[in-house]
This record gives structure tokens, C-alpha cells and sequence, in this order.
């Protein structure tokens, strides 16, 4: 895939700050010693008087931005995944989804192609803790169009939202036609054998996984779950009915996230063979990003392999 | 103020434990000890201090207050109804299970609870977030949180004062019970947090220790507050306090932290409060 444009939705995050700034006057932007980082940067650049550093204090910056909400603003609270899901998530949990305030975070640096900085810094927990929270609506975007479109939309909802942006530069597969919908998934290939549901950067991987799968024989479903909560249940009974056997695939631990979603839902109104495709309930490490996905089996090559084992082939 | 004023101030904040100790007994369980010694001050806050209209509890440019130590909600809930925002008959209905009367402060049942809180450390973040909002809107909003000396030793604490000094909220007030007792026992042994008035002026307050069972001197020290505006630095009100003011057997009992007078103790509390009441209202 060597000359498909890339990149990292953090970046887009940044970008969609900025571009949603210049007509929401009530939004603000809060980041914990992260702005390079996160991207938020950009946002701060363009308007740096509505642009508030927390220092490193991602409690403190959560618990801010419920009180900015209740003032009228409109709050994105940035900082790293493992921070915002993870450190603050009592704070997240009890002052902005107990209260249902009306708190955007964008938590970039989820999952393991944080790459080099190893364990500490890759959240994959995240989906988890937050799609727990009631109320809380969860996303993560395949590419920068949807990364994009994902910010607008989570501005122009009521209600807290947490969406994951990743750090490493990955394929755009959606054309500026594209028109992202919180609460529905988005079938980009048809097929009748096994329906691949992913999330976040693995959607691309899917996506070329199904190649590799139709070489093989294999005629597979692929569907983007940019929304983790709520999430689409009428899209994944539908898959299963076509298709009888469902592989997920996210960059997270396979536990509570995505795949346990789509689990539950089928456990409750479809049951077929579901396999969970993610991290198997252990630590990450550092190296490069793409080295690491391919080690753990979250690349096309990964999936391919995993789903003709889960169908017998 | 004037002598019928503070007389006026003293009778509404018995009638406040008085609603305290209904609550509690109704709900039999909940926090009397640290709502007895906040008493007096949410009674100066929300009868003389801040710019609120009960008749109109989400008004956009009202002043705000965050119950930090949100376990003091029956203080709170007390000086809500006391002041108009729901019924005082309400009270006995505290945590019960088809009440709006939470636990703990929910800003979406109860009229007049600006912010939901309970979980200890947080409050103070959200108050200084509405209080950065404000100054951001350029709305004259004064911010108000009430914090417990143990809640002290949640590191957000430190944090929001930080994030406050910085921004300059000179529109948020700090008010911390210095009552001495928490859960386990003294504050002094559990987990020391003094000198509590070093380490808020070392975070960028501008720090006045009151007795906060004495109108006369709140006044003064909210009056600082107040002439603290436009000089760019949080207030923080240390207000000595008695846990379980103005009832004779919880006072500075630790015990009295989280428990409910039983029938008997009830009764023995509403009397000596209603004779205080009276000696109050004769002169």
C-alpha cells in the first residue's frame, strides 16, 4: 500500500479543532502538556486565547472541562489515551458521565503502534473502561476523513463522547464524499463466508485482509465500527445472519472491547462463532509500530492467517 | 451587618441543622457531622452571599457553588430547601429509592446543585472550570466550593489550586472546613495535612482562617474575597469549625462522621436545637 496517502488521525484531530473553530465560538480546548502531540497544537495556533493547558494534571483537566460544560462551553479535553481513559477515569466517569455533561475528549496514542515508547503509553483498555460508563458515546476512526467528520459530529451532539485517534500515520480510505454517521457502521466489502468487523486503524488492515481471504477462496464481509458505542447492533445480526461466523478486529485487548460488544449482541439475538481478533490480555512493548501490529497478529497478513484458522482453512 | 441581621443569619442555620438531623434520621444513614459544621457557612453562603434566585435555579449569570465534599449533602440539601429551591418536607426523603434526594449532590434531580460530586478531590476542578468559564465569557460569575480538611489529602486538590493561581480565578473561593476529623479519626493522625494555610498561599491563594461558626467574621472574610477581584488570586477560606456543631453528643466525634441518630438521639438533637432556636427568636 506503498502509494496510499497516510495519515495519523491525530493529526486530523488537530485539523478539525481548527477547521470546527473558526464557526463554534463556544468551543474550547483543554490539553495537558500534550498540544504537540495530540495535535491540539494546531487549534491553539489559530486561537490561543480559547486554547487552556492543564499542565500534567489529566484529572484536574477532566473535571475543568465538566465545569467549563455546565458554563455553556464546549470542551475537547486532549491528552493520551492511557491518561484520559485510564488515569482520569474516575474523574470521566463520575463528574462527566454521572452528570451526562456535554465534555468532547480526544484521547490520541491509543493502542499498541504507539510503538517505541513501549507498555506504559499503549492504552488498549480504553474502549473498555469507557463504553462501561452509561451514556457514554465511544469512537474511533478508520482514517483521517472519518477522524475529521468524527469531531464535528461529537460537536454538534449533546452529551460526552470519547473518541480514540491514533499516532502513527495510516491509510485514508474514504473519499471526501464519505459520510460519517455516529451509530452506524459502514459495510466497505460484501461477502458470504465470515463478516470482518474492525475499528480504528485496523479497518485498513481488513480491508486488504479480504483481498488476501478472496485469493484464498474466501468470500469476506469487511465493516467499519467506527462507533464502539452505541453500537450498531441491526448491522452486526445482519452480518452474522449472511454471513455465520464474525471476526473482530481492533487495537485493544480483546477483553470489553469491541469484540465483546459485538459479542453480547450476538449472545443475546444471533448466536454464531464470533473471533475476537485483538490483544491477547497482555502488555505491549516497545518497537516500531508496524513491527509490533504485525507481531501481535493485527495486520492484513495477521487477520488473513487468523481468520482461515477460525473457518477451518 | 446588623445585629438583627447576624440574629436572623443564626436562627436560619439551626433551622438548617434541624433539616440536617430530619434528613439523616430520615434516611437513616448519611453524614451528619460534616453538614453540622459547614451549617453556618452554607446558610451565609446561599442567604447573604451569593447572587442566586431559587424561583430560577439554572439562571445562566447566577453565582455557583460545588459541594467538594459532596458527602455533606444533607448540609446542603438543608440550606437548598430552606431557602426555597424544594420543599423542607422533602428532607426526610433523603436516599430513598423513588427520592430526587441523592446520596450525594446530583445536579440533575435536585434544584439548586450546581454540580454533582461526592467522590472526594474533584469539586474543587469543577469549580475552578466554571470559574475559567466565567472569566473566559467575561460573565461576573463568583465561583464557591466548600472542601473538607481530609479531602485535603487528594492530590486534585493541589492540582485545581495550582490551575486556579494560574489562570488568576480571583472570581473562585476556596472554603475548606478545618472541622479536625475524618473517617478513621483525627486528621492530625490519619494523614496530617497541616499547615493547610502555607501550603494554599505556597499554591497562589490569597489565605484568611476564620472561626466559620462566626458570621460576623465570614462576612469579613468573604468581604476579602470580594476585594480580592481584578488582583488575579484565588481565595482560600480556612474556617475553624466544631464536627457536629450544635448538637451536644456529636460534637467532634469522629463517630458522628457517617451515621444517623437513631429515634432517640433524633429527638434529643431536634430539642436542643429547637431550645437554641427559641433562646435565638425571644430576644
Amino acid at each position: 500500500m506503498a502509494d496510499v496517502k497516510k495519515i495519523a488521525t491525530r493529526e486530523s484531530y488537530g485539523n478539525a479543532l481548527k477547521e470546527l473553530g473558526e464557526t463554534a465560538k463556544d468551543m474550547v480546548v483543554l490539553d495537558a502538556d500534550l498540544a504537540g502531540a495530540t495535535k491540539t497544537g494546531v487549534f491553539k495556533k489559530a486561537f490561543p486565547d480559547r486554547h487552556f493547558d492543564c499542565g500534567i494534571a489529566e484529572a484536574n483537566m477532566m473535571d475543568v472541562a465538566a465545569g467549563l460544560s455546565t458554563m455553556g462551553l464546549v470542551p475537547f479535553a486532549s491528552t493520551f489515551a492511557m491518561f484520559a481513559a485510564g488515569r482520569a477515569y474516575e474523574q470521566v466517569r463520575n463528574t462527566i458521565g454521572y452528570p451526562h455533561l456535554n465534555v468532547k475528549i480526544g484521547a490520541t496514542h491509543g493502542g499498541i503502534s504507539v510503538g517505541e515508547d513501549g507498555a506504559s503509553h499503549q492504552c488498549c483498555e480504553d474502549f473498555a473502561l469507557m463504553r462501561t460508563i452509561p451514556g457514554m458515546t465511544v469512537l474511533c476512526p478508520a482514517d483521517d476523513v472519518e477522524a475529521r467528520q468524527m469531531v464535528k459530529a461529537a460537536y454538534e451532539m449533546k452529551g460526552p463522547v470519547y473518541m480514540r485517534f491514533g499516532r502513527a500515520a495510516t491509510p485514508v480510505i474514504h473519499g471526501e464524499d464519505f459520510h460519517f454517521q455516529i451509530g452506524k457502521g459502514e459495510v466497505l466489502a460484501e461477502g458470504g463466508d465470515v463478516a470482518v468487523i474492525a475499528t480504528g486503524i485496523m479497518v485498513p488492515e481488513a480491508v486488504e485482509a479480504a483481498k488476501l481471504l478472496a485469493e484464498k477462496g474466501v468470500s469476506a464481509m469487511v465493516i467499519n465500527m467506527a462507533t464502539i458505542k452505541p453500537l450498531d447492533r441491526d448491522l452486526v445480526v445482519a452480518a452474522a445472519k449472511k454471513c455465520g461466523r464474525v471476526v473482530t478486529v481492533e487495537e485493544h485487548t480483546i477483553l470489553g472491547g469491541l469484540g465483546e460488544a459485538v459479542c453480547g449482541v450476538l449472545a443475546e439475538e444471533y448466536p454464531v462463532p464470533v473471533k475476537r481478533i485483538g490483544v491477547n490480555d497482555e502488555f505491549g512493548h516497545s518497537g516500531p509500530a508496524a513491527a509490533l501490529l504485525a507481531a501481535m497478529g493485527l495486520d492484513a497478513a495477521g487477520i488473513t492467517k487468523t481468520t482461515l484458522a477460525f473457518l477451518g482453512k | 451587618m446588623t445585629d438583627k441581621e447576624r440574629k436572623e443569619l443564626q436562627i436560619t442555620a439551626t433551622r438548617v441543622r434541624e433539616g440536617i438531623l430530619t434528613a439523616t434520621h430520615g434516611a437513616k444513614s448519611g453524614h451528619p457531622g460534616g453538614s453540622l459544621s459547614a451549617a453556618d457557612v452554607f446558610t451565609y453562603l446561599y442567604f447573604k452571599e451569593m447572587r442566586i434566585d431559587p424561583a430560577d435555579p439554572k439562571k445562566p449569570d447566577r453565582d455557583r457553588f460545588v459541594l467538594s465534599k459532596g458527602h455533606t449533602a444533607p448540609g446542603l440539601y438543608s440550606t437548598l430547601a430552606n431557602r426555597g429551591y424544594f420543599p423542607v418536607e422533602d428532607l426526610p426523603t433523603l436516599r430513598h429509592i423513588d427520592s430526587y434526594l441523592q446520596g450525594h449532590p446530583n445536579m440533575n434531580t435536585v434544584p439548586g446543585v450546581d454540580m454533582s460530586t461526592g467522590s472526594l478531590g474533584q469539586g474543587l476542578s469543577a469549580a475552578a472550570g466554571m470559574a475559567k468559564g466565567a472569566k473566559f465569557l467575561g460573565k461576573d460569575v463568583n465561583v464557591y466550593s466548600v472542601l473538607g480538611d481530609g479531602e485535603l489529602a487528594e492530590g486534585q486538590i493541589w492540582e485545581a489550586t495550582m490551575f486556579a493561581a494560574h489562570y488568576k480565578l480571583d472570581n473562585l473561593c476556596i472554603i475548606v472546613d478545618l472541622n479536625g476529623l475524618q473517617i478513621d479519626g483525627r486528621t492530625v493522625d490519619v494523614m496530617n495535612t497541616a499547615p493547610v494555610d502555607e501550603k494554599f498561599a505556597a499554591f497562589g491563594c490569597d489565605v484568611v482562617t476564620v472561626d466559620g461558626h462566626d458570621f460576623d467574621a465570614l462576612e469579613a472574610a468573604f468581604d476579602r474575597f470580594h476585594k480580592n477581584h481584578g488582583g488575579g488570586m484565588p481565595t482560600a477560606i480556612l474556617m475553624k469549625t466544631t464536627k457536629g456543631k450544635g448538637v451536644s453528643y456529636m460534637e467532634d466525634q469522629a463517630g458522628w462522621h457517617g451515621k444517623a441518630p437513631n429515634d432517640e438521639e433524633y429527638a434529643q438533637g431536634m430539642a436542643e436545637l429547637a431550645a437554641a432556636r427559641a433562646k435565638l427568636e425571644e430576644v
